[in-house]
């Protein structure tokens, strides 16, 4: 889901993503949330297309690739650098933190041999941390592209990660 | 309509997705369809059934009202041969007894009242049927049928409702606010931002009732006189965006939302907004800065989002709750719901217990239960038998409460008074092996990466907090931190631009004021008592109780470690980076902890 479809066309992802939330000024963060899913991330080229398609003075929705790229530094969701075939997202907060998550924290990132914001050379993973996923219930907590892991110990790291490519 | 002989609920809740609820319901249904039983047998998602915890993937077969817990995809092809084909109770799947009476929503715990969780868990939250089953949209046919706009202010006021987001504002005085406002198109928003680490109350309602949330905003709309509504609600919540969605769709259909509303010409419109991942997007401009399309960044107030919010329209902004708990004021009356609580927080508030006690999970009490009550009672002690030292309430803008703390009675006065807030409702408890410098330490790491940058003392202020903890963290901190750290509290509380950085040195002051010897322990004795802080701890062997096993010496990651089999091994501690996996991996616990 995250992981970048090299074959697909990142005009296509942009056209596609405009067509379905509609060129409006609230529609932006859904179109960039589309395209960072479809694409992986959002890279200078994705914005100038964006911008291309959102700008329309005649229907006074003004927007420059400024506001854009300020839209995707923003938000925590979207990726403004290219990331790896798989993004871990680790679960940072407070609950998960007091139940094991600092132990698991620093043996993912043993584990990967990454720090947070980090790429391996192949690109296989991306890591991250995210804020709360309200699942505090089963912490600590990490995902993996869209799969959520819930109750992880340092020892099941190792098969939860063999399962990507 | 089709005709099934039993239905399967089977619960699609985050924690059942994630050990597996999805490939046991796909198996199911394969299974049904090779067995034949497809027409006769129908599987129906819905939210949580048990406490996924223990209980997950699970599923209630009806109408015989079987629970059976713990499935796993091998286990579906012997269930529906025994079950749907024979018709025989697989005793060996069912829920135990008392994993039922200890789960989660199943079955409040005696002190609790649902009143915002009371279909959670009950009811398929895909099916709008089974919502009005449950008297639901029946308060919204009272309000446009027999009631005006200001006869459902009075009502709401007269129940005492408050704000749920937090800071406890009374929400019919909000409405009649926006209501008073002479300036039109009036918008409504819902803050589904739920960024609170710990807080996942507005979550479940949104998964399992939307319906509730619906309704009680169309309610708001109606008597504010708003023509159109957004929920904002955070991307990291994919599932209540999926059933809010659905939800809307369900509602249009029936005629509850749209043009000319039961034909009484009033005309509401709602849609779902997704955030992108900016905690300060719950603050209300912040809020409605990202409905717009633009950086979820606060600006000053006044003016507030009442006199202009979305599109620089009058606004109506509540939380999740708020909402959810409309109808039933509604349909029982203010007098029912302001029955409940204390003099000046009237009704009940749902909290998400985290932490080490036993029970984690949602609770829903009434204003004016105590701390302990919650922590002994509702949330069963602290795990393992170890010892209570700190609650942290409110969230991380929220303030630390111990020992003394623990017979107040829960209301936003009393939080308040005690030098922490309500907040959202977010719980967490913290046993006596937690280190308070590191949690304040954590809690900044938290503001300093949510702060969204805009005022300087926000973002400079929250970096310094954070800087001047890892340095005591680490083993460097110096006389006059203390000081130091006060008086940027002080600074930055003063001079904030929005909520976010004006509560955020807020655990710093309640952990220095409760916990000061811990502070002055890590800066002055450069030890740390809780033996958390890395830099401020040794690992020992104890020479009597190793047995010379080396399963330390080969799982030291750094070669620390060093001895003859069979003979007392010990850590050279100039090289040993304190990782801990000697002390978690012997078996014989003769590896101790220094401070």
């Amino acid at each position: 889901m995250l992981t970048v479809t090299e074959n697909k066309n990142l005009a296509q992802i942009v056209e596609a993503a405009v067509e379905k939330h509609g060129a409006r000024p609230d529609a932006f963060i859904p179109i960039l949330l589309e395209i960072n899913h479809d694409y992986g991330y959002i890279p200078a080229e994705a914005i100038r297309l964006a911008r291309k398609l959102l700008h329309q003075p005649e229907e006074h929705v003004l927007v420059s690739e400024g506001q854009l790229f300020g839209l995707a530094s923003f938000y925590h969701m979207l990726h403004t650098e290219k990331t790896g075939r798989h993004v871990v997202q680790f679960c940072e907060s407070a609950p998960c933190h007091v139940q094991g998550g600092r132990e698991l924290w620093k043996a993912v990132q043993q584990t990967l041999q990454l720090q947070a914001g980090e790429t391996d050379p192949e690109d296989r993973f991306t890591l991250k941390t995210v804020s709360c996923l309200g699942i505090c219930g089963v912490g600590p907590v990490m995902l993996v592209d869209d799969d959520l892991y819930g109750n992880v110990t340092p020892d099941q790291l190792a098969n939860i990660f063999a399962k990507y490519e | 309509m089709a005709f099934y002989r039993s239905h399967v609920l089977i619960s699609v809740d985050p924690e059942c997705l994630s050990r597996g609820a999805h490939e046991v319901l796909d198996a199911l249904n394969d299974e049904l369809i090779v067995q034949g039983l497809n027409d006769e047998v129908q599987v129906l998602e819905t939210s949580r059934i048990g406490d996924p915890y223990r209980l997950g993937p699970d599923m209630l077969v009806y109408p015989e009202n079987v629970h059976y817990a713990n499935l796993s995809v091998d286990d579906i092809p012997y269930l529906v041969e025994e079950h749907f084909l024979k018709g025989r109770v697989v005793e060996k799947f069912r829920a135990s007894e008392k994993a039922i009476a200890d789960e989660e929503l199943g079955a409040p715990k005696p002190k609790e009242v649902r009143v915002v969780l009371r279909n959670c868990g009950k009811i398929d939250p895909h099916n709008i049927e089974d919502y009005i089953a449950e008297d639901g949209y029946q308060a919204l046919a009272r309000v446009i049928t027999a009631m005006k706009p200001e006869q459902v202010i009075d009502e709401v006021m007269q129940s005492g409702l408050r704000g749920r987001g937090g800071a406890g504002f009374p929400a019919a005085k909000k409405w009649q606010l926006c209501r008073q406002v002479p300036d039109n198109p009036k918008y409504l928003t819902c803050n589904a931002d739920e960024g609170d680490p710990g807080a996942f109350m507005n979550r479940r309602v949104l998964e399992s009732d939307p319906h509730s949330v619906v309704e009680g905003m169309i309610i708001a709309a109606y008597a504010i006189g708003a023509r159109m509504g957004y929920i904002y609600c955070r991307a990291e919540y994919p599932i209540a965006v999926q059933n809010l969605n659905i939800a809307i769709s369900q509602a249009r259909e029936f005629g509850f939302l749209g043009e000319n509303i039961f034909g009484s010409g009033f005309s509401f419109e709602l849609e779902v907004r997704m955030g992108a991942g900016a905690f300060v997007c719950g603050e209300e401009t912040a809020l409605i800065a990202s409905i717009e399309g633009k950086r979820g960044e606060p600006r000053p107030r006044p003016p507030f989002p009442a006199v202009k919010g979305v599109w620089g329209k009058p606004t109506n902004n509540n939380n999740v709750e708020t909402y959810a708990v409309v109808p039933q004021i509604i349909l029982n009356g203010a007098n029912w719901y302001a029955s409940m609580g204390t003099e000046k927080s009237k009704g009940t508030k749902t909290f998400a217990i985290a932490g080490d006690v036993i029970h984690t999970g949602l609770i829903e009490v009434p204003f004016g239960i105590t701390l302990r009550e919650v922590i002994f009672e509702v949330g069963g002690g602290i795990k393992d038998g170890k010892k209570f030292k700190a609650i942290q309430t409110g969230g991380p803008m929220g303030g630390c409460l111990v020992e003394e703390h623990l017979d107040l009675p829960l209301d936003y006065e009393a939080l308040t008074a005690a030098g922490s807030m309500m907040g959202s409702g977010g719980l967490i408890i913290m046993d006596d092996e937690t280190c308070m410098v590191d949690m304040a330490r954590f809690f900044m790491e938290f503001t300093q990466d949510e702060s969204c940058g805009k005022c300087t003392p926000c973002r400079v202020g929250t970096r310094r907090l954070l800087e001047i903890h890892e340095k005591i963290c680490a083993g460097n901190g110096e006389p006059g931190d203390l000081e130091l750290l006060e008086d940027l509290c002080s600074e930055i509380m003063k001079n904030s631009l929005c909520g976010l950085g004006q509560g955020a040195p807020n655990p710093v002051v309640s952990m220095m004021k409760h916990f000061r010897a811990e502070y002055e322990a890590h800066i002055f004795e450069k030890k740390c008592p809780a033996k958390v802080c890395r830099a401020l701890i040794c690992y020992e062997i104890q020479p009597p109780v190793c047995t010379g096993c080396t399963v330390c010496s080969r799982n030291c990651p750094v070669e620390a470690i060093s001895g003859e089999r069979r003979q007392a091994h010990q850590i050279d501690a100039a090289k040993c980076i304190r990782c801990g996996i000697c002390a978690q991996v012997c078996n014989f616990n003769a590896i101790s902890v220094l401070s």
